[in-house]
């Protein structure tokens, strides 16, 4: 893990969360906006499970425990893709909250993988 | 109970408000089930009854999950009796977590009320409760 990369994801995760939920409960159905903000979350999820996987090639190797860490990277890379396909079944306002919903669980679980790797065990 | 002999065609409470409802309880019962399986691998002579309780707890919202999307009466049974059980739950293990601290030295979804997933696990089985009310 990289912290940099990590500190900007949770931040541009928590924004576009905001903005989803902030839109959907002023009634917004799913647009390019919302969709995109979703899309980069999953974007950057993807980039943070490339930088995981070489890491410790590079001898940046987590403090604490590397299945734990993978379970939740995995979980968080299928949330946007899955939350955000099932939204758009119903197209709906609550379609953007659900997409909103799941950006922030992703800010929580990547927040948590940041401790595993740099703060548990360490 | 009576039931009506004229059944109304069974909906999917998954609609709306309800579907966000759901997609919490999704996320919940992803991350109950993927913590309680790397402390079963990893660590699980430390404090097998927390983490007994941590899998017992993502089982059940995995259960509350699909019965919360499936359609029809005894679902929607599940759906309450989960959802009641998971009530029951976070209220008792909260409590005993402030009361006995030395049985969870290590925390559990529903130690201190399910302070460590920010008190969703509180909050969660209400809003079910009230949902299921309006949704028969």
């Amino acid at each position: 893990m990289i912290e940099w990369f990590t500190i900007v994801q949770v931040s541009v995760a928590v924004a576009a969360g905001l903005l989803c939920v902030i839109l959907g409960l002023s009634g917004r159905k799913p647009t390019d906006l919302s969709m995109g903000a979703t899309a980069l979350v999953e974007l950057l999820l993807i980039i943070q499970l490339v930088i995981a996987i070489a890491s410790p090639a590079f001898g940046n190797n987590p403090s604490g425990s590397l299945l734990e860490f993978y379970i939740y990277l995995i979980s968080a890379v299928l949330l946007p893709a899955a939350g955000g396909f099932w939204a758009l079944i119903e197209r709906s306002r609550w379609s953007t909250v659900i997409l909103g919903a799941v950006c922030l669980a992703v800010a929580v679980m990547v927040y948590r993988m940041n401790v595993i790797w740099f703060v548990q065990g360490a | 109970m009576a039931h009506d002999t004229l059944a109304p065609p069974t909906r999917t409470r998954a609609r709306g408000i309800g579907r966000v409802l759901i997609i919490v309880y999704a996320i919940l019962a992803l991350g109950a089930t993927g913590r309680s399986v790397v402390e079963i691998i990893e660590k699980f002579d430390q404090a097998p009854f927390a983490y007994t309780l941590s899998t017992l707890a993502a089982v059940v919202y995995i259960v509350a999950t699909v019965a919360l999307i499936a359609p029809g009466p005894v679902w929607y049974r599940v759906a309450w009796v989960t959802i009641t059980f998971e009530l029951v739950g976070v209220l008792t293990v909260g409590t005993l977590s402030l009361l006995l601290p030395e049985l969870f030295a290590k925390p559990s979804v529903w130690s201190w009320y399910g302070m460590g997933y920010l008190f969703i696990p509180l909050v969660l089985p209400v809003l079910g409760m009230l949902w299921l009310r309006k949704n028969r």
